[in-house]
């Protein structure tokens, strides 16, 4: 019944008062679990430290402002430095990921018992961790440096590119590769030909995306000695030298803002 | 046309039509990576130094050691889980009102360019930094991971509801207000029918991010789960490391597949 009666009159209702019960009952186990997992979470927390978090934004905000502008002089080179973490491993990643995407597509492996679910452990492995910590793990084992923020990068980036890709590539338009198999093309040739131009605009928006996804994570790499930007932030942080922190922090976001500007031209310019 | 009996040469066309922006951007390609690589200082001895340690680390898999960080395991992983469920559940509830204020199509002008600003600022600044000022404002511990999430949750959620609503069949609200219902009511009934499917999808695929990221902030203080793996490899514990990394991976996998799951459901 989705009707109710009323004192002589009819009530419309959405739904039957059993489904009502049943959707009341699930928000309820909801709201339970969240209260009981904050309560678990909390368990810990010194409330009263809390009491003066007001007092202690508006120290905050007072020690952050105003920035100081003339530390922008040595974040030119951490800039740079940033940049090139982000292209240079959004580079590696595409050189890596692009063959790992082939080798997962259902209809480009080789063998999909074989080859198949060791390129998708690869592409999951790659995409559950996030850059950060690939460079926790890179800087104990290669040193800190710029090199272990690329190859963070890297390993983060293969993941996202093979999985977009290997997408892209399952859902090509098979009449065109048969055209070019029946002239009589190698293997090689098919890929190249018949393959290849299909998935090449989702190729050039996925790289420009990861690219800008990179800018952005590139940037606080340097907390765990990652190279780039957040060499400076962590630096300034460990002695609370907070004018400078709120200029990295505006310097990042502008980069962050202009990359993604750049990259939603480039995407505009191709899809 | 060539001469008869000259093969024709054909070949693909390339992605760039014009010649010359094509040229110029290879050029300027070739010549920003051999600049990037020039200005890498690569230390080889520290390098060569690695090998081993990247042996020990990749060997660490084998087994991975489970048992003698247990207890911080356990206790990261608990922050990381409840701090991703309670940060998921108050992030939807929040983006829910500021994401029906910043469709054009439901809310007055001036609301519009409020919850639009409040989408922009959470959008822009990445979790680790708002990680940051908030272990400064409300100290070390899951708390702080809690709001960051919180907060985070917005830009995303709100932004694709907004976009939602923005984007549903105008026909369903007429009627509604045509049977002269109140503001709400027409919400409740003439809207949120449309959109709770993609709102429960969203949300699913934001408990997902959320645990992701929470195995994230814990290096800046924020707890959970990353805590305890950056004390296990500033130890140079690597097997204990190695057991955290397959767990944080077992628990995406089994997020994403759970969650594209209820969202085919669902959708």
């Amino acid at each position: 019944m989705r009707a109710v009666e009323r004192n002589e009159s009819v009530i419309w209702r959405r739904r039957a008062p059993k489904a009502e019960l049943v959707r009341f009952a699930g928000w309820f186990a909801l709201a339970t679990l969240t209260v009981f997992c904050f309560q678990v979470m909390t368990r810990d927390t010194v409330w009263s430290f809390l009491l003066d978090a007001h007092i202690q934004a508006a120290d905050l905000g007072s020690r952050m402002f105003p920035p100081n502008w003339g530390y922008i002089d040595k974040l030119w080179w951490p800039l740079w430095e940033t940049l090139n973490i982000a292209t240079l491993g959004t580079f590696l990643a595409i050189l890596f990921g692009v063959p790992v995407a082939f080798l997962a597509a259902r209809n480009t492996t080789p063998s999909t018992t074989f080859v198949r679910p060791v390129a998708m452990f690869f592409i999951v492995a790659s995409r559950s961790i996030n850059s950060i910590i690939w460079a926790l793990v890179l800087v104990s084992i290669i040193g800190p440096g710029a090199l272990a923020g690329i190859i963070a990068i890297a390993l983060r980036s293969i993941g996202f590119i093979g999985k977009l890709l290997y997408e892209a590539i399952e859902e090509i338009d098979t009449a065109q590769v048969e055209a070019i198999r029946a002239t009589g093309a190698s293997r090689a040739q098919v890929l190249v030909y018949g393959i290849w131009p299909q998935v090449r605009p989702a190729f050039a928006g996925i790289s420009v995306f990861r690219w800008d996804i990179n800018i952005r994570e590139s940037t606080v790499l340097g907390l765990v000695g990652g190279g780039g930007i957040g060499l400076q932030l962590q630096a300034s942080l460990n002695v609370l030298a907070w004018p400078q922190v709120t200029l990295i922090f505006l310097v990042i976001l502008l980069t962050v803002v202009i990359s993604e500007w750049v990259s939603a031209k480039v995407r505009h310019a191709y899809i | 046309m060539n001469g008869a009996g000259q093969p024709i040469r054909w070949s693909a066309p390339p992605l760039i039509a014009n010649a010359w922006l094509r040229r110029s951007l290879i050029a300027g390609t070739v010549i920003y990576v051999m600049l990037a690589l020039a200005s890498l200082d690569v230390n080889w001895q520290r390098l060569a130094e690695g090998v081993p340690r990247a042996i020990r680390f990749v060997s660490a898999f084998f087994p991975p050691d489970f048992i003698s960080r247990w207890s911080d395991i356990e206790a990261g992983l608990l922050e990381s889980l409840t701090m991703t469920l309670t940060s998921t559940v108050v992030g939807i509830g929040l983006s829910v009102p500021i994401g029906v204020g910043a469709a054009r199509n439901v809310a007055p002008r001036w609301v519009y360019f409020f919850c639009r600003s409040i989408i922009a600022a959470s959008r822009s600044f990445q979790e680790i930094i708002v990680a940051i000022i908030l272990v400064a404002l409300v100290g070390f511990g899951p708390l702080a991971g809690f709001l960051t999430l919180s907060f985070a949750t917005i830009g995303f959620l709100a932004k694709l509801l907004a976009e939602d609503i923005e984007a549903i069949d105008p026909s369903a609200p007429e009627a509604i207000r045509a049977t002269g219902a109140s503001y709400l009511q027409w919400l409740n009934y003439g809207i949120q029918p449309q959109i709770m499917p993609r709102l429960i999808g969203l949300s699913m695929y934001r408990l997902d991010i959320n645990f992701r990221e929470s195995a994230v902030i814990g290096i800046v203080g924020a707890g959970g789960i990353g805590a305890t793996l950056n004390t296990a490899i500033d130890r140079y514990e690597f097997d204990s490391a190695a057991a955290i990394l397959l767990i944080i991976i077992a628990i995406v996998m089994l997020s994403e597949y759970s969650s594209s799951w209820i969202r085919r459901k669902v959708q």
